[in-house]
């Protein structure tokens, strides 16, 4: 068989991977969805949570997408597609594959054309990511078990521990925002994005409170973050000229 | 552990592992396919180059994500990648709207709905939009838009972050500004996020213990 980045069998492969995920995403869905009538939360709350999510999900989903594209320029489109879908991230596809073309001495600016090349950087995307997925059958008991104890023991200190562990990965995003400040007035972007984002996520709760729209808790989260991103688009060419 | 949890358990750990198993096979079927089994120390090298970073990011990960996320949530949010973008946000909006706590069950059940219909819509997005790819490119990669993808992390922990901190703030105060002053003094740490989200989650805990035991929360 020729090889392509592109060929239609790279296709087929991605569209298995594809309705795998799909298939266990549907799988949990349905089963909790049964499970949370069983146990008394109303059907109207559930149906909330799914539309919530799924408006919710659109634009990290876009930049996603944006992922692919970047990708796709050197390893054609079914492997980066493959690999968004299921664990990667760009964070970690894009450092992996440039990793292994460099230590294959070959540049990743053009459409890769050798097969040995192209299979060296899918193994290495596929095996760098395994820790992330063999360790949480491995671990799950010791790490919910823990959880259980803790909350037994003491359910306040257990409820503090919760969300705290919630807290802690906010405090690290919210901090890196502030990371890029020392590069001017260009670096405060993101801190005014952060800054819109909150504010409109404010006006939306004033609204559910003092309106009793509460209608709109399902799209606060959605709204405040497109707010924030069309704020973005409209600063950035004031600030950066 | 009652039924649904030890059979959620069970029905996780058949899917995760077949999910290694689809995962090993995509190299292996391009290697078979075109005959192109690569030089293993190609391979080595560039694993050198990214594994111990991302073994050690992918270990802090499942030991911090998985008491948030709950059982369901953790098999299925492991599998479908994208954790702190997507999936542990969506999880957090969605047991906040609909008033259950995590570690319960009712927060299990709404975290792994939230967590599998995030899955569902990223991967209908990424299959509609790899179709129309050759359309839609020049729009999404378009200069006009970029600040707004760029930005997507402050637009989403913004709002996510001012519900979460008015509701408990005085358990906020302690990481939020270790973590701000980090990062304004040590700038390079921004490449290492994912290390640091353990660090915040410990001085949470230890400051949250502290006002705990005098009896300020």
């Amino acid at each position: 068989m020729n090889f392509s980045p592109n060929s239609t069998f790279m296709y087929i492969i991605a569209a298995c991977v594809i309705v795998f995920v799909l298939a266990q995403s549907a799988f949990f869905l349905v089963r909790a969805y049964k499970r949370g009538k069983e146990i008394g939360l109303s059907a109207a709350k559930l149906k909330k949570t799914i539309i919530s999510t799924t408006v919710f999900t659109i634009a990290p989903a876009i930049s996603i997408l944006l992922g692919v594209v970047v990708l796709a320029e050197f390893l054609g489109i079914p492997l980066p597609w493959i690999r968004l879908s299921v664990i990667g991230a760009l964070t970690y596809e894009l450092p992996a594959a440039q990793t292994t073309a460099n230590a294959l001495n070959v540049e990743v600016s053009e459409l890769i054309t050798d097969p040995k090349v192209y299979s060296a950087i899918a193994w290495v995307m596929t095996l760098g990511i395994m820790p992330s997925i063999i360790l949480p059958p491995i671990l799950m008991k010791k790490i919910q078990g823990g959880m259980i104890k803790i909350r037994n023991k003491d359910s306040k200190w257990g409820d503090i521990f919760q969300t705290s562990l919630f807290l802690g990965m906010i405090s690290a995003f919210l901090g890196l925002v502030f990371s890029d400040v020392r590069n001017g007035l260009a670096g405060w972007i993101p801190i005014f994005v952060l800054i819109v984002s909150a504010a409109a996520m404010g006006v939306c709760g004033l609204l559910i409170k003092k309106f009793n729209m509460k209608w709109l808790e399902t799209y606060a989260l959605s709204i405040s973050m497109l707010v924030a991103m069309v704020f973005a688009v409209i600063i950035t060419p004031v600030i950066v000229k | 552990m009652n039924d649904y949890m030890k059979k959620t358990d069970i029905y996780g750990k058949i899917w995760i592992w077949s999910a290694v198993v689809v995962i090993l096979m995509v190299p292996v079927a391009i290697c078979v396919a075109y005959d192109a089994w690569p030089e293993i120390s190609g391979v080595l090298k560039g694993l050198i180059g990214v594994a111990p970073i991302f073994w050690t990011v992918g270990v802090i990960e499942v030991i911090t994500y998985t008491p948030m996320l709950g059982t369901g949530g953790t098999y299925l949010a492991f599998v479908t990648g994208n954790l702190t973008s997507l999936k542990a946000p969506s999880a957090l909006n969605a047991m906040e709207n609909a008033e259950v706590k995590p570690g319960t069950e009712e927060g299990e059940v709404v975290s792994t709905i939230a967590i599998a219909t995030s899955s569902i819509v990223t991967t209908l997005i990424i299959a509609l939009g790899v179709f129309g790819l050759s359309a839609i490119a020049p729009i999404l990669d378009s200069p006009v838009l970029k600040p707004a993808f760029d930005n997507i992390l402050p637009a989403l922990f913004g709002g996510l972050g001012v519900v979460y901190i008015s509701k408990n703030w005085k358990l906020s105060v302690a990481p939020i500004v270790f973590m701000v002053v980090l990062f304004l003094c040590v700038p390079a740490l921004s490449g290492s996020v994912g290390i640091l989200v353990p660090v915040g989650i410990a001085i949470a805990l230890i400051a949250g213990r502290i006002m705990y035991k005098k009896g300020m929360i």
